[in-house]
């Protein structure tokens, strides 16, 4: 005792303190751990988690209206939908000059469908003014060029712009000026020197002069200030009855109310709309009866789930029972039994299933050759939710009976004698003794089999018909047919909130580490 | 006295009043099926099965000893079902004949009690056996369904279910064209080549990383050990139709990435894109099997190494390698069967050049469906068989290497 405390802290081999040894060799230990692990942690994060986050992203992102209408977004803030009126020319002005841009780099039909996922009909309505709206502004151009020709040269454009005072003096013609040359310049890779400025550049600049006419523009061509002192008796051009004329939703409040709605860089828009509700003036609201498909999909889906789960524990009991109580030999001969579907695969055993269950298929074959039911009313066991239980049941029954089967292993049988010989009946036995202890292997079977069940998509996709798909099988529609991709996300991002719920039950009851494959 | 002594001592029971009436039911049960098989009428069945289920029990405990017995059972009512329904009647009476002397003898040897203690009341006994026949059936539903798609694909037509030439044994109503043509059709072919080229490599990949990183979470100190095991696992855990998504936007732009900055072809994008994704949901698997041999693994071993003088390279190829390889591959195979079997994100991921076996069968299911599936399928249950076997012999090798209790 005297001696340690005299000679100060314990010394190891190599003359350091003990401690810090210790020390130093626990984080080598751990740094050696972690470099071990690090290699597919990154492996995982790159090609799993990353692609998952991605889709969270997607389920909120929203930057094509205003990437695509910036003009016509800004000017969109200060238009109250209340008023009942459609906006006024200065935001078709914004829209033409957008729309010029986004039909150079073809752009206006992807925010189109886009729209329309919102309100129908809108991606007709780009499409359509797409067509015609190299048009807009033509008069304009026409009283220019008609009062000056030098107008309609391209050089005298091009040195009018890069005068200095010209993005004060007119900032609205050296925005759509500027927009008109980087976008030839990249789509179509022309010269701006060479090219007469479309007529959006001159609806700007009628509306930079008529704006403020006494500004100041000294400093640019004698040109301008002659155009400056007509350009008010200039006859102007009713841009919003031309986009009506092309079709009447320009005039409608819902159609502007949508580009409203949705300009914004991020959007809860996709998650409304997989509740079956969408975003109106006053906040969130439900959609049309006939439109909401998605909360009857997740219920039918949770009910469908939870049907299969129940039929897997009602199967799954009794066998499960059955293994851990035979003797060990004849337990591994049923257990192949089990092992085999397990290890079949997947898309076999819905094949089977498949041809099992068709109206000329076999089990309807025995039924009519066995007289039960007749042969002109055979039963309909496919391409319904009957055709995806009982498929679905089959395919995840060993994931019932294998957590069953390691939990009743560890039950000692004595428990249920020492119970029937204090005089309980069976079923007392079983309820009160053995039923308990055999709980948590039902709690882990089940959450395996929801978890599975809920986010199938293969079999509910080939027996299910359509009364018997999940919500995994509208994911998969609009990833690859409606091309709706946002909406996709905010699906999977739900299902995934529920999963990973499930996930923290399972980890909690039963935790990860324990999780056991093959027996 | 134990129970196992008392076991098996059972009386015989009595003829007229037990084992006549339970076989002559058993007797009318079949009886039934057949009256509604051959339109002959359920009641007529009934009244002829349970009296040739009497008279088989009668004839056979009274007179027969139990092989010969059997065999008249057999012979008697095939017979008689080849007189009422020819070849699919002597198949049916064959087995009618097979359950019914057996449920003769098991009833009146007192066999269908010798499991239960002799105190047992007759309402226990009947439980217990109504008990057994539950758990068969439900045994029965797990197989049925993949053992009977085994003789439909060598049906001669282009049929889902039995034909009457294949029920009367005809060897013309079988035949081996389904196999024919998965081996000689390209759009079989093409998938299969894919699928043997991505499991090889997507296994390879998560075995390599995996049994690193099992063996780095196994030390007793890992910082983080939850979380990190959390995400590893997770690839099994997220549904596979959300990872497909993501991996949907994700791997598209990487496919991109790699045909503009390194030049790679379309098709060798494609199938780096699937292997990597492949790679990621076997990994959970290499991760729960290597780590549950690691368990048992006894890490003094790893130090006794040390101290004679081995490398940690050394020691890890020579000492350890060798103690968890069952785990290593069986969880290889669990990544390798991941990979073989999946469909959903490789139909998300991959391209038509990368199409695999599963996808095709997936196509042919959804689309126009053919027999060929069956001769596939059935090829993939034999393939599932050897896995099975391999996984099986693994295991035990590997509780016998570790000193565990021998099956």
């Amino acid at each position: 005792m005297t001696d340690t405390s005299n000679s100060g802290p314990v010394l190891a081999a190599d003359g350091r303190p003990l401690k810090a040894s210790l020390n130093r060799a626990l984080r080598r230990q751990k740094l050696r751990a972690m470099l071990l692990i690090a290699p597919l942690l990154i492996f995982i994060m790159i090609t799993f988690v990353v692609p998952i986050g991605q889709m969270l992203f997607r389920s909120v992102e929203n930057q094509i209206v205003s990437d695509v209408l910036p003009r016509t977004t800004q000017m969109l803030v200060e238009w109250d939908a209340s008023s009942g009126d459609a906006p006024d020319n200065t935001v078709f002005a914004a829209l033409t000059k957008d729309l010029m841009v986004a039909v150079e780099k073809k752009q206006h039909t992807r925010l189109g469908s886009r729209l329309n996922y919102e309100t129908t009909g809108v991606s007709s309505l780009f499409r359509k003014s797409g067509r015609k709206v190299d048009d807009m502004g033509e008069g304009y151009t026409d009283q220019f060029v008609a009062l000056d020709p030098t107008w309609a040269d391209p050089v005298f454009w091009a040195d009018l712009m890069e005068a200095p005072s010209a993005a004060d003096a007119l900032p609205q013609t050296t925005d759509a000026y500027n927009a008109f040359a980087s976008t030839i310049i990249s789509e179509d890779e022309k010269d701006p020197r060479a090219e007469q400025p479309w007529h959006t550049v001159y609806l700007s600049l009628h509306q930079d002069l008529t704006a403020d006419p006494a500004a100041d523009v000294s400093g640019l061509p004698a040109e301008v200030a002659a155009a400056q002192a007509v350009a008010g008796g200039f006859a102007s051009e009713d841009l919003a009855a031309s986009y009506i004329k092309i079709d009447k939703d320009w005039g409608t409040v819902e159609t502007w109310q949508t580009i409203q709605t949705y300009s914004p860089k991020f959007t809860n828009g996709y998650f409304l709309n997989a509740v079956d509700m969408q975003k109106s003036p006053d906040g969130a609201e439900w959609r049309p009866e006939d439109q909401q498909i998605y909360l009857t999909l997740f219920v039918r889906t949770m009910i469908m789930s939870m049907t299969i789960t129940i039929s897997c524990i009602l199967l799954g009991y009794p066998v499960a029972w059955l293994l851990a109580n035979l003797p060990m030999r004849q337990a591994n001969l049923l257990m192949i039994l089990v092992l085999l579907p397990f290890w079949t695969s997947l898309l076999v055993r819905t094949s089977a299933w498949k041809v099992l269950l068709q109206q000329q298929g076999v089990i309807n074959d025995i039924v009519v050759w066995l007289g039960l039911v007749a042969d002109d009313n055979r039963l309909a066991l496919i391409n319904n939710a009957t055709g995806t239980i009982i498929a679905m049941t089959h395919i995840l029954l060993p994931f019932m009976i294998l957590p069953l089967y390691s939990v009743m292993k560890t039950i000692p049988p004595a428990y249920l004698r020492a119970a029937k010989s204090l005089g309980a009946t069976n079923w007392t036995a079983f309820w009160r003794v053995y039923f308990p202890q055999s709980v948590p292997g039902i709690g882990a079977g089940s959450i395996l089999v929801f978890i599975l069940s809920i986010g199938y998509y293969i079999t509910p996709e080939i027996v299910g018909g359509t009364k018997g798909v999940f919500i995994s099988n509208r994911i998969a529609y609009h990833i690859s047919s409606s091309l709706n991709w946002g909406l996709a996300a905010a699906l999977g991002a739900i299902l995934l909130a529920v999963v990973l719920l499930l996930y923290w039950a399972y980890d909690r009851i039963v935790g990860i580490d324990n999780v056991k494959l093959g027996g | 006295m134990t129970t196992t002594a008392l076991k098996g001592q059972t009386v015989a029971p009595n003829l007229m009043g037990f084992t006549l009436p339970v076989t002559a039911a058993f007797g009318a049960f079949f009886g039934l099926l057949a009256g509604q098989a051959t339109g002959a009428g359920a009641l007529l069945g009934i009244i002829v099965g349970a009296a040739a289920g009497a008279i088989i029990a009668y004839v056979l405990v009274t007179m027969l000893p139990y092989k010969t017995g059997r065999l008249t059972a057999i012979a008697a009512i095939g017979v008689l079902g080849l007189l009422i329904g020819g070849m699919i009647g002597l198949i049916v009476g064959v087995l009618s004949g097979a359950a019914l002397g057996w449920c003769a003898y098991w009833v009146h040897t007192g066999r269908y009690r010798a499991s239960m203690p002799p105190y047992a009341t007759a309402g226990q006994v009947l439980w217990h056996n109504t008990f057994k026949f539950i758990c068969g059936a439900i045994l029965f539903f797990l197989i049925a369904p993949i053992v009977t798609i085994i003789p439909l694909s060598f049906n001669a037509e282009n049929f889902f279910t039995f034909t009457p030439e294949m029920l009367s044994l005809d060897p013309a109503g079988f035949s081996l064209k389904h196999y024919r043509d998965f081996f000689t059709n390209d759009d079989w072919l093409r998938p299969l080549k894919n699928s043997v080229i991505i499991a090889p490599f997507a296994t390879i990949i998560s075995v390599s990383l995996g049994t690193l990183a099992a063996i780095g979470l196994s030390q007793s100190h890992v910082p983080f050990r939850r979380a990190i095991m959390a995400i590893l696992i997770s690839p099994m855990i997220v549904p596979l139709i959300i990872s497909a998504t993501g991996m949907f936007f994700f791997y598209s732009q990487m496919g991109l990435f790699m045909e503009n900055t390194f030049g790679m072809s379309k098709s060798l994008s494609g199938y780096i894109k699937v292997i990597l994704a492949h790679a990621a949901l076997g990994i959970p698997f290499v991760i729960i099997t290597v780590t549950a041999t690691l368990v048992g693994f006894d890490h003094s071993l790893t130090r006794a190494a040390a101290n004679m003088g081995a490398t940690p390279t050394v020691t890890f190829f020579r000492v350890q390698m060798p103690l968890i390889l069952p785990g290593v591959i069986s969880g290889a195979l669990f990544a390798f069967i991941t990979s073989f079997d999946e469909v959903v994100v490789v139909l998300f991921v991959g391209a038509a050049a990368q199409k695999t076996l599963p996808w095709q069968m997936f196509t042919g299911l959804r689309e126009q469906i053919s027999p060929t599936i069956l001769a596939v399928a059935t090829i993939l249950v034999i393939v599932s068989i050897l896995l099975l076997t391999t996984v099986e012999l693994l295991r035990r090798r590997s509780e016998r290497l570790r000193g565990l209790s021998p099956t």
